[in-house]
């Protein structure tokens, strides 16, 4: 086929994929995703895993080792079927933290440390050249076979074509990768024409397949004759290749830049994992269906010496098959680009975030901090990063000649890139993993696999000589590269898998264990591992002492100026401030810093935010460890705080308990007064009188009775009052014994009439009762109920001061409780005494009026407390009015 | 000449044996229960000598002294308080009111004649 046509539909196959790529960028940005989310998109980008490795390099490495290729498949689809929840924290962890490549995701985790985030970088970068290489070498390769050369253009001369496919690549990553500066406002372009592009590779292979199976051998069951008949059937199978190979290929899944890309950064929806989890061990099956019937009839139906690499082009060659063929070559096209176009996103990203952002912050740091235009510069570092990856890919390939086997080569950069696999599974789950350990044990790893497989794979007498490789470093016979610990005789990938995974695994634990995880660290190290618990986000900032306007110019510089506006305008009308400047809240310094690692990878934003947060170029450590003083001062103030509100309480207390004493001690003072007076009284009288008696003064025998009855009544005065305070006394005291039994309420307040009726003999005094109403039988200390009625009685009989003196006394019940009232139609007691009456010597009238101690009440009503009841005035009654309640049993009534 | 001495005091036993002794001893002697009307009674009757109790319905001693006190006609007039609480911050404020003479109950009856014969110079 002639060269300008194979060019002509090449270039056309790309612009059709930059239309594809420009129309649903387009479309996301209008915000119409649709179908841009669905998880078909997202299953067919993930295979990007099938570079032109698999397209071309799938049939060869059948053709070299038998069933050995499977491999290579059967690792990422044990991985997504059995493992898929792994799979689901990282997409998690990426999307909480606004992960932008695997150097993010192991920096992030390790206290944001640039150093892991820097090695991680130079790791992929290593690893992945020589992949970049292969697909160059094998997009050429196909280029040379397909196309007629034209005139003039010799072999050596491929290398033209080799550059010019570099460049397009570059040129198309640029335009479609770099265009959002936020890698995590994910690339729909470069998606969804990659999507395009699995879908051209699958076809192309399976119609190959199909015109193999039918079109060639004769139908399934001659296919499957020739394949039994085959050598690649006899090949034997080698456990522990297969193992370690099934190994190397799951857990580089894991680690590709590449897949980590599209499998977390690119992620829109974590639900797209459980549909790709089924869907793309289908695709990969699908893809591999027709390697071996294709390895054999290519195996018949070419000469001896053919590269098998090409069969998949070679025989629809043979075949004159041309239209077959050309979509053959546009399907390995894709494969190849696909891998090369996501891989540079990814190695950029990483390259620009970990390696010249930092190197830019030190050196503006030196500068003495005037800040320039970090938006251009991350944009522009991204770009050159591109170039330099493929022009990388490119020397590899010019340099190393495109000899090796493309299976070799995808092997050795497997397992360098798989160094980071202890580093990123450990940090997952185990809290305790430290940025020590995962450094120790990555370089350890990686310096395994520099020394077992990489460099001895260059050939010998490049960099190691024959000598050194055949018998150790200096004839060290243990240090031997590819029989290391004077273990021969082992396959060599499975010899660098076996050495340097358990090197790098154990100096990973080790170093964890020995070393102290610094404060950031073990926040990372929690939100990570508890990355599934709610409300587990524990604060990286603590004190928001920054001017917001400082942290609004540099989130401008990097944001651009009209998202940073915006996000701190949004901010502050969350806080409910005007203006566009919000408060520095930990949480908003948290989600800025995120936003900003969107851009410049989460070491870098934090280090920026850090720089304007102090003001000064402070560490990390340095900036946790004041907040640990400031979080141990707070404690321990609120600590006092505590201790000083609980001396406040005691001393309240002991304000209240002291005038609860000033105030009995005024009661004391007042009763001891009252009681001097009450005892002096008489006793006045006494005297006086005995005196006069004494002086033997002339007195007349009316007057010696009269003075000697005084006597005599003040004596018997003294004696009640004296009677009635050891009374009170007692039951004040709680000593008085009650003596409980049965009564007639009836005949209670008969005794009571009874015996005050010589109060009143002068007057006649009425006394209503309505006796049927009495009729109840109490259960009570009688003597003491008594001692109320009749104190009550008395004092009716004695101050009331109506014409026609008159007491009620009235009987009510209901439920449980008694209540006897004593009502008289005297002028009654004035509002303002009627609550001092139950005090102690709170007589109204003069005691000239009456004999009273003036303790009467009183006694009533400690009594009442005492018999589970009360008494207290009735306001309103018209006269003096009482009311005793008690409880008393229910429906007891005399008969 | 007799000499007027007027009692203010509300229990009757009291008034009774004041009245007597006195009486014989040759005073002219009145009395007066209520606290209210007291400081008016006191102008009115214009006595020699007040015999004042601290326990009078309606009005204290204290209280009555203080006005007696306070009015000229009565500025100085020799007052003997007698008090059944016998405690020294009651015999402190009386003093302070400017009361003439202070004594406690019960009392011996020479005492009383002796205190206010001296009270008005006889």
């Amino acid at each position: 086929m002639s060269f300008d046509i194979v060019v002509g539909v090449s270039l056309a196959y790309v612009l059709v994929l930059f239309v594809v790529a420009f129309l649903a960028e387009r479309r996301a940005r209008r915000g119409r995703l649709g179908w841009l989310r669905s998880p078909l998109v997202y299953t067919l980008s993930l295979s990007i895993y099938c570079t032109a490795w698999t397209f071309y390099g799938a049939v060869g490495y059948a053709v070299r080792s038998g069933l050995e290729f499977l491999t290579i498949y059967l690792g990422p689809t044990l991985l997504m079927v059995g493992w898929w929840w792994l799979l689901r924290k990282l997409v998690r962890i990426g999307r909480n933290q606004r992960i932008t490549s695997i150097a993010d995701m192991i920096s992030s985790r390790y206290g944001k440390s640039a150093t892991l985030g820097g090695l991680v970088t130079a790791i992929a970068v290593l690893g992945t050249t020589p992949y970049i290489a292969l697909q160059l070498q094998s997009v050429t390769l196909s280029f040379g076979v397909f196309a007629d050369t034209p005139v003039g253009w010799d072999t050596p001369d491929q290398w033209l074509v080799t550059a010019w496919v570099a460049i397009g690549l570059t040129v198309f990553t640029v335009l479609f990768g770099t265009r959002n500066l936020d890698a995590n406002e994910r690339h729909h372009g470069v998606v969804t024409a990659i999507a395009v592009e699995a879908v051209v590779k699958l076809v192309a292979l399976l119609a190959v397949g199909i015109f193999v199976v039918w079109g060639i051998a004769g139908g399934i069951g001659e296919t499957m004759a020739r394949i039994d008949a085959s050598p690649i059937s006899q090949v034997p199978i080698d456990g522990s290749r297969w193992f370690t190979l099934i190994f190397l290929s799951g857990a580089a899944f894991l680690c590709l830049p590449r897949m980590f890309q599209v499998l977390v950064v690119e992620n829109d929806d974590e639900r797209h994992l459980s549909t790709a989890s089924w869907a793309f061990p289908l695709y990969l099956a699908a893809i591999n269906l027709f390697v071996l019937p294709i390895a054999v009839v290519g195996l018949d139906l070419l000469p001896p010496g053919s590269n098998p690499d090409l069969f998949v082009l070679t025989v629809p060659l043979a075949m004159n098959q041309d239209m077959l063929a050309m979509l053959v070559f546009l399907g390995g096209f894709s494969a190849a680009t696909s891998m090369v176009i996501v891989a540079a996103i990814a190695l950029s990203t990483m390259v620009s975030n970990h390696v010249v952002i930092p190197i830019w912050m030190g050196v503006r740091r030196g500068l003495g901090g005037t800040s320039g235009d970090v938006r251009g510069l991350v944009l522009m570092s991204r770009r050159l990063s591109i170039a330099a990856v493929l022009a990388l890919g490119f020397l590899y390939h010019q340099v190393s000649g495109g000899g090796a086997a493309l299976a070799v080569i995808g092997l050795i950069s497997f397992c360098g890139v798989v160094q980071v696999l202890p580093a990123l599974v450990g940090g997952l789950f185990w809290r305790g993993a430290t940025r020590i350990g995962a450094l120790a044990g990555t370089l350890c790893g990686f310096a395994v696999w520099v020394y077992c497989l990489l460099l001895p794979s260059i050939g010998a007498d490049v960099v190691m000589s024959a000598e050194m490789l055949a018998h150790g470093p200096g004839g060290i016979a243990w240090l031997t590269p590819q029989a290391l610990f004077g273990v021969p005789g082992l396959d060599p990938v499975v010899h660098c898998m076996l050495w340097s995974m358990l090197i790098n695994t154990m100096v990973f634990c080790i170093g964890s264990l020995a070393s102290f995880p610094g404060p950031l660290e073990r926040l990372q190290g929690a939100q990570f591992v508890n990355v599934f618990e709610d409300g587990a986000n524990p604060r990286g900032w603590n004190e928001g002492a920054v001017e917001s306007e400082d942290l609004l110019v540099m989130a401008q510089r990097i944001l651009g100026a009209r998202e940073a506006q915006n996000l701190f305008l949004a901010e502050a009308r969350a806080q409910g401030k005007g203006g566009y400047l919000p408060d520095n809240t930990p949480d908003f310094l948290e989600r800025l810093e995120r936003e900003l690692a969107g851009s410049v990878g989460a070491a870098a934003a934090h280090a920026m935010v850090e720089q304007i947060m102090t003001g000064s170029s402070v560490t990390v450590r340095d900036l946790m460890a004041v907040a640990d003083e400031t979080a141990q001062i707070m404690e321990y103030s609120s600590q006092l705080e505590g201790k000083s509100r609980e001396l406040e309480r005691t001393a309240r207390q002991l304000r209240v308990a002291n005038d609860k004493l000033t105030a009995l001690s005024v009661q004391k003072d007042a009763f001891l007064s009252q009681i001097s007076h009450e005892l002096r009284t008489p006793m006045t009288s006494i005297r006086a009188f005995s005196e006069i008696l004494m002086s033997g003064e002339t007195l007349s025998a009316e007057e010696q009775t009269h003075y000697s009855g005084v006597i005599h009544d003040e004596a018997q005065r003294l004696t009640r009052l004296l009677d009635a305070l050891l009374d009170l006394s007692v039951l004040e005291d709680g000593r008085a014994q009650l003596a409980e039994q049965d009564a007639v309420l009836r005949d209670l307040i008969d005794r009571a009439i009874l015996s005050t009726t010589s109060l009143s003999s002068n007057t006649v005094f009425e006394i209503r009762r309505d006796e049927p109403s009495e009729k109840i039988v109490l259960r009570t200390d009688v003597d003491r109920l008594s001692q109320v009625f009749i104190n009550l009685v008395a004092n009716a009989r004695k101050y009331c001061d109506a014409e026609k003196p008159r007491l009620d006394i009235r009987v009510s019940r209901a439920g449980g409780e008694l209540t006897i009232d004593f009502v008289d139609n005297g002028s009654g007691i004035p509002a303002a005494s009627q609550q001092v009456i139950f005090e102690k010597f709170a007589r109204l009238s003069t005691a000239s009026a009456v004999d009273g101690a003036g303790l009467g009440l009183a006694i009533c009503r400690e009594i009442m407390v005492r018999l589970g009841g009360s008494v207290a005035y009735l306001p309103g009654q018209g006269g003096a009015a009482f009311r005793v309640s008690m409880p008393v049993a229910e429906a007891v009534r005399a008969a | 000449m007799h000499h007027h001495v007027l009692l203010l005091e509300d229990e009757p036993n009291i008034i009774e044996a004041i009245r007597f002794i006195l009486s014989r001893d040759g005073w002219q002697v009145s009395c007066h229960s209520d606290g209210a009307t007291a400081v008016d009674t006191v102008t009115r009757l214009e006595p020699d000598v007040v015999v004042l109790d601290v326990m009078l319905p309606n009005r204290n001693g204290f209280d009555i002294l203080r006005d007696l006190r306070a009015q000229r006609a009565t500025a100085s007039l020799p007052v003997l308080m007698l008090t059944a609480k016998g405690q020294a911050k009651d015999r402190e404020r009386a003093e302070d009111l400017g009361v003439s003479a202070f004594m406690t109950k019960p009392f011996a009856n020479a005492e009383v004649i002796e205190r206010l014969r001296s009270l008005v110079g006889a």
